[in-house]
């Protein structure tokens, strides 16, 4: 398979406080993968890094053939971000905010249309197509940013949490969608509060301290851990924390 | 480019969608000048005065009547004696009293010794200041008059000559002033609200994950209030020349050479407090405390600078507003041409690349 993400030794030190340790790991094209950890554990910081935001202290990471240190601007270009604040417009339409982030990733204009179509038909948006975003309901909101996130058809697309204060109907509806875009070929990276998201991924790491205590698919993580469900899992890994979570 | 354009249409989009807003951002420059150039008058009109004249001679009639013709005074009361005058302050009726001395005239012709004793209420100093002076300027006008009927040799003749604004009008000092501070306010004031609430709504995040570049970012962010901000220009220049009557005596052009900078100054002032706060309340009350009271108290436009102690004269020197207001007041009031506000376009243009500077250099930190 494909490597899309090759992360090697990975390091960002604030000072002497090492916010990411020294962590590897490889994710394969195609592949959801789940980036778990407490708070204070190291996932935002890590995941700045792999979206060009923050240069490592040390090690180094390719991220859809490119390297985080050299070529950001690249990296940038090809993918795809959602974060838990849906960073919608609530005051632009349906539409517009379509257009805005079509316009900002250099889409072709002739793309645009056929796309924003294709796009509204499959969340059954049509009718809404004019209506202000702050009109939708939370879950509405949620699909059309996954989507909008994706509109450019990025290699990678790195989720932040993007589930967060939503009901399990809903988060179950927007996994569904999570399915239907690797079945295209999209890598899915993702971050998670959880665990019974956890367990819809791939594989999953979690991060404990800086450094990844653990990473394997949910099923081999249980086995291992002897563990009922993935929230034991993280639990057991979790509990030694040394730092607070903030 | 094609991002740029996207990224301009969705700023105009955030403006018009925000009708409020965008009315009041409107509608301010009009409130404004007609407030002060209606309710805030610091003109003079019909002050109500008193007279104590006891030598009651011609020359002292024809002052009082002088007085009473002009537009700034009208005499609601003779007085019998000294104690009175103190009673018509008491009760608050009169603004000002005018005491002859007595025998004036024939003082006046003989020993050169005739007094006249201008007594004002200065519980409001600025408005009995301009009672006194208008006063005074016409008991002058009416000395020089009655010369040309009799030629006394050794008299001073004060001449008094108001230059630029004849007519003492208000409006020629606060219309430069209002320009002053609405520009200051659209600029700096909405281009700091509208990064904040990118940061507020989390969708500064997602535009710096994307391809977009942090300058194209904060100059597609200033293009909407700068479109804005012209537009208020126009709509002040217009009421002060068709509605309040304050023509612009020097070069249009240079004028808005001079407002062009003073807006980009402000702009990038918006920038730097937005790269320094994280929601829009906080940029609202920095703008607001920190941009508007030193506009309004140290700029010049409420009080004049001269008269603020030093260490406030040195402050004022830092409010890009001081320097705008006074080259406004130089093109449009004085007429003076471009080498009149050199200095004022050189410390304004310095300001510009200096917040310039600071703004990217924050912004990029921010990225770290």
């Amino acid at each position: 398979m494909k490597k899309v993400i090759e992360v090697e030794n990975l390091t960002k030190a604030f000072g002497r406080f090492k916010a990411v340790d020294q962590i590897s790991f490889e994710v394969e094209k195609g592949e959801i993968f789940g980036f778990l950890g407490a708070n204070g554990a190291g996932k935002t910081t890590a995941m700045r890094m792999l979206c060009g935001l923050s240069i490592p202290t040390s090690g180094k990471a390719i991220v859809a053939g490119y390297d985080i240190r050299t070529q950001p601007e690249m990296i940038k270009k090809n993918i795809g971000y959602m974060s838990q604040k849906f960073a919608l417009y609530e005051d632009l339409s349906v539409a517009e905010n379509i257009r805005f982030y079509a316009g900002i990733y250099q889409v072709p204009e002739i793309e645009i249309a056929p796309r924003t179509l294709e796009l509204l038909n499959r969340l059954g948006l049509e009718n809404e197509k004019d209506s202000l975003v702050k009109a939708l309901p939370l879950g509405w909101k949620q699909k059309l940013a996954f989507s909008v996130a994706i509109f450019h058809h990025p290699g990678i697309v790195f989720l932040d949490e993007p589930t967060g204060g939503v009901d399990p109907v809903t988060r179950r509806q927007f996994w569904e969608m999570i399915y239907e875009a690797t079945d295209s070929g999209i890598t899915v990276f993702v971050t998670t509060h959880y665990m019974d998201e956890a367990e819809y991924c791939d594989r999953v790491s979690i991060m404990v301290d800086g450094k990844i205590a653990a990473l394997d698919t949910p099923a081999n993580l249980k086995k291992k851990f002897e563990a009922n469900n993935m929230d034991e899992v993280f639990y057991r890994l979790a509990r030694n924390a040394s730092r607070k979570a903030d | 480019m094609k991002q740029f354009l996207s990224f301009v249409r969705k700023e105009f989009h955030h403006i018009f969608r925000d009708r409020t807003t965008m009315a009041i951002l409107l509608i301010l420059p009009v409130l404004m000048l007609l407030l002060f150039g209606y309710a805030i008058n610091t003109e003079v009109k019909n002050s109500k005065i008193a007279v104590y004249d006891p030598s009651n001679d011609s020359y002292t009639r024809a002052i009082i009547e002088k007085m009473d013709a002009s537009e700034y005074f009208s005499v609601v009361k003779m007085l019998k004696n000294e104690q009175e005058m103190s009673e018509q302050f008491k009760n608050g009726e009169v603004k000002m009293v005018i005491a002859f001395s007595e025998n004036f005239h024939e003082n006046l012709l003989h020993t050169g010794d005739a007094q006249i004793a201008l007594i004002a209420d200065a519980t409001d100093p600025n408005s009995a200041k301009s009672v006194v002076n208008y006063a005074t300027a016409i008991i002058a006008g009416y000395q020089m008059e009655s010369q040309h009927l009799q030629q006394i040799p050794f008299q001073i003749n004060t001449q008094i000559k108001l230059l630029y604004n004849p007519q003492m009008k208000g409006a020629y000092n606060f219309v430069p002033g209002v320009m002053g501070m609405i520009l200051m306010l659209i600029c700096a004031m909405m281009t700091s609200i509208s990064i904040a609430r990118e940061k507020e709504m989390g969708t500064m995040e997602v535009l710096l994950v994307s391809p977009v570049k942090p300058a194209m970012l904060i100059i597609a962010k200033t293009i909407p209030y700068f479109f804005l901000s012209l537009i208020n220009l126009t709509t002040i220049l217009l009421i002060s020349v068709f509605v309040l009557g304050v023509p612009v005596v020097g070069s249009l052009f240079w004028l808005l050479v001079l407002s062009l900078v003073y807006i980009f100054v402000n702009l990038s002032l918006g920038l730097v407090i937005s790269s320094v706060v994280n929601n829009q309340q906080t940029a609202l009350l920095i703008s607001g405390m920190v941009l508007m009271l030193p506009v309004i108290m140290l700029s010049g436009l409420m009080f004049p600078i001269e008269n603020m102690p030093v260490f406030f004269q040195w402050i004022s020197q830092l409010i890009p507003a001081k320097w705008y207001i006074i080259g406004v007041k130089k093109i449009m009031i004085k007429g003076l041409g471009f080498s009149a506000i050199i200095p004022q376009l050189t410390v304004l243009s310095g300001m510009a690349v200096l917040l310039v500077a600071i703004s990217i250099k924050k912004f990029k930190y921010r990225l770290e």
